[in-house]
């Protein structure tokens, strides 16, 4: 996958650094990494930016994780582009609202660059 | 479900599992072992303490607490860059390792994992300063070592009657 724009939403600017380390050692080319530190940044800057793929956080003050990813469904702003969930809640309950809010994947912290490319490369390899 | 209890075997269990969590948070994100230690958490005129609120199933926080040179340790080897004092990088990077060992602690109990919710970390850092938790029967501290360094996790609980 070469060329790819990334957004990052975690309120921890060491965590953003983290997963685009994570991503870059998983094997994304990233071209463009734009950060967000909560679902509201996010939003904004998916009203003026194109991006492939977007990594999210769940717990983060001034609008979650789950919330960002239902106002990106309901707006339809970044129509078809994966959306990731990497977060520290591990229960069954959170992963399985993750999914019904609309993410493709989730990936729980701590993780290791193996996991971020099982769940993140399949998901942009083109139709 | 089965409901917490209490039990001496169970307070047992979460000091377990959180040596299980503190090493498992820093083999994989820190890339150096955490293991339980004897020796207390060194004294340093300047230390740093991350809170994280537990509340549902268990009410209270963990807070990882340390001094300002493991800190920047964990710090530094979780952003590969050196910091020159507990900035706002240092903050950070130890909130989130405490959210980390506060989640995957959680994540190992059952009755845990999706009954109990974390608050975003609160960071304290500085000289002469204590942290109280008014309502705790439960007290479970833990100290670690990895590399030179030590630090202490404890957790702070209540259970349901």
């Amino acid at each position: 996958m070469s060329g790819t724009r990334v957004l990052i939403v975690d309120d921890s600017s060491v965590m953003r650094k983290i997963v685009e380390r994570a991503l870059r050692q998983a094997g994304l080319d990233l071209n463009r990494v734009l950060e967000a530190g909560s679902g509201r940044e996010g939003l904004a800057v998916l009203e003026r930016e194109q991006v492939d793929l977007i990594v999210s956080d769940i717990n983060m003050p001034n609008m979650d994780g789950l919330e960002f990813l239902r106002q990106v469904q309901s707006r339809s702003l970044a129509r078809g582009v994966p959306v990731v969930m990497i977060t520290t809640e591990s229960g069954e309950e959170h992963v399985r609202e993750a999914l019904a809010a609309g993410a493709q994947g989730y990936i729980r912290k701590p993780f290791t660059p193996d996991q971020v490319r099982d769940r993140v490369l399949p998901l942009l390899v083109p139709a | 479900m089965a409901a917490l209890s209490g039990t001496a075997t169970e307070i047992a269990q979460f000091a377990k599992d959180l040596d299980r969590a503190a090493d498992e948070v820093f083999s994989t994100m820190v890339g150096v072992r955490c293991l339980p230690a004897e020796l207390e958490t060194a004294s340093e005129r300047e230390t740093i303490s991350a809170v994280i609120g537990l509340a549902g199933a268990i009410s209270g926080s963990l807070v990882l607490h340390g001094g300002r040179r493991a800190a920047m340790r964990i710090a530094e080897r979780l952003t590969g860059e050196a910091p020159e004092s507990l900035d706002a990088t240092v903050r950070d990077a130890i909130g989130e390792v405490c959210n980390m060992v506060a989640g995957a602690w959680k994540g190992f109990n059952s009755m845990l994992a999706s009954a109990c919710l974390l608050s975003t970390p609160t960071v304290v850092a500085g000289t002469s300063y204590e942290l109280f938790s008014q309502r705790a029967p439960v007290r479970i501290e833990r100290t670690y070592s990895f590399e030179e360094f030590t630090l202490t996790v404890t957790i702070f609980c209540e259970l349901p009657c």
